[in-house]
């Protein structure tokens, strides 16, 4: 199964209901290869849902998601193998070791040259000593490191990051700003949502603010991203 | 290359079985739980070190149905503490294949309960075996593939209902009667003084049958029923 390639992900008018609850309502946006795409909003906002939608784990009740020229509803299986996911649960076997972990991803991922690449993966992720450690016995952070090279394994095309930088320390933090800097500088669409301000100003190339289901750009410019987007919010009030 | 369909059923069923042997959660509780079931019936049932007649075989299926559901349950409250099951779904393999393998997984851990607990009904009921013994080891493996197939299922689809460790129950039982009525019927059959063959191979070709149309079903339907709408 050849993976699927794309250099756009285009979001066209989705809109998303839980019953006769609206969680995200017209929202428009695009992310592009190379650049770290910030998903900034209130809780509830609807920033996770969106990006479950772009993981393909709900359907949009209206609207669609174009990965490249291709819908989420014809790509199937190919287009999941183009993604990786980090979410705010981190998706780790606690019995399982952090080796363990990653061969178990990397397999059913079909990562070519597996023992190798979660070497490699440990090595990213400041592990290699723990490697043989159960996940469970984990901090927080390392558990935080050690997921995101689980969603990252096989080199997906897209990256979609729920809170990524929670519970990591100053060091871990600017180590992850760091690679998530180099899979963009790679040809990765990186999409994250975060409420780290301080952290996502240096990492972010186009933000958007999502509020009450509505996406609003937040307009690049003078001023902190703190401050544009309480800007944005304001104006969508 | 994604992994094919039963390279992925043997990664899911690996993966499931690994998980167990760390923790051996799930092999002490069923075991535990299936003996406790089968020694307080003993109390009833055999007076005097005279078992009642027929009761092993409705005791053995109830301390399996019983434990069986134990180890459904827990087995997907552990891919929902960790989301580990939302991270399944986003895998590029077909979800049919993570069903399988899941319910491999289980059928693993009931056969080491049945392993446990078989001989103890033997013994306790003073069950004979002799000429019975491939007979009653097919009615145990459709048997429990019956059960295990459709609790599987609805273990999955359950997963993300906060009332999932009531409604399990609820809804395995009345669907999974035809498995209790044949395991129990043919099992009474080859554990009578008096073995009848010709009507315990009756109920072993229903729960073939009960087999292959709840499989088939659960195959067609989970990847429907894991999306969520």
């Amino acid at each position: 199964m050849p993976d699927l390639d794309f250099t756009t992900v285009r979001v066209q008018d989705v809109s998303r209901t839980y019953g006769r609850r609206r969680a995200l309502a017209h929202v428009s946006l695009e992310a592009q290869a190379g650049r770290v795409l910030g998903l900034f909003g209130p809780n509830g906002a609807g920033k996770s849902t969106l990006l479950n939608i772009l993981a393909t784990l709900l359907r949009p009740s209206a609207g669609k998601v174009l990965y490249g020229t291709h819908a989420s509803e014809t790509a199937g299986d190919v287009l999941r193998a183009s993604i990786g996911v980090l979410g705010h649960d981190l998706y780790l076997y606690p019995d399982l070791t952090a080796a363990e972990n990653l061969a178990f991803f990397g397999r059913l991922y079909g990562v070519p040259d597996l023992d190798a690449r979660v070497a490699e993966c440990l090595t990213l992720a400041r592990l290699t000593d723990r490697a043989d450690d159960r996940s469970g016995g984990f901090s927080r952070g390392l558990r935080q490191r050690l997921a995101l090279e689980r969603a990252l394994i096989h080199r997906p095309r897209l990256v979609l990051l729920d809170e990524p930088f929670t519970g990591l320390d100053d060091a871990s933090a600017h180590i992850l700003i760091a690679r998530l800097r180099t899979l963009a500088a790679d040809g990765a669409i990186v999409i994250m949502a975060t409420h780290d301000f301080d952290t996502a100003e240096t990492l972010v190339d186009d933000a958007v603010c999502i509020d009450r289901g509505r996406a609003f750009p937040i307009v690049a410019g003078s001023g902190s991203l703190r401050d544009r987007y309480r800007l944005a919010l304001q104006e969508t009030r | 290359m994604t992994p094919g369909f039963w390279k992925t059923v043997g990664i899911i069923a690996r993966k499931d079985l690994v998980v167990e042997a760390r923790s051996r959660e799930l092999l002490y509780t069923t075991v535990f739980f299936a003996v406790a079931v089968v020694l307080i019936f003993s109390f009833s049932f055999v007076v005097d070190g005279a078992p009642l007649t027929d009761a092993a075989a409705g005791i053995l299926w109830v301390a399996l149905a019983f434990s069986g559901t134990l180890a459904l349950g827990r087995t997907f409250e552990r891919e929902r503490q960790s989301e580990t099951l939302k991270a399944l779904l986003l895998a590029p393999v077909e979800r049919a294949a993570l069903y399988l393998g899941k319910l491999i997984g289980m059928l693993v851990i009931m056969s080491l309960v049945v392993a446990v607990v078989g001989p103890l009904v033997v013994v306790l009921f003073r069950v004979s075996l002799d000429g019975v013994f491939w007979h009653l080891l097919g009615l145990l493996v459709a048997g429990g593939l019956g059960f295990a197939g459709v609790g599987t299922l609805f273990g999955a689809m359950l997963n993300r209902s906060q009332s999932r460790d009531v409604l399990l129950p609820v809804v395995l039982y009345p669907l999974t009667v035809p498995v209790m009525i044949a395991g129990v019927s043919g099992t009474a059959a080859l554990l009578s003084a008096e073995p009848n063959m010709a009507r315990a191979e009756v109920w072993l070709s229903m729960l073939v049958f009960f087999d292959a149309v709840f499989l088939t079903l659960a195959l067609w339907v989970f990847d429907a029923v894991m999306a969520e709408s």
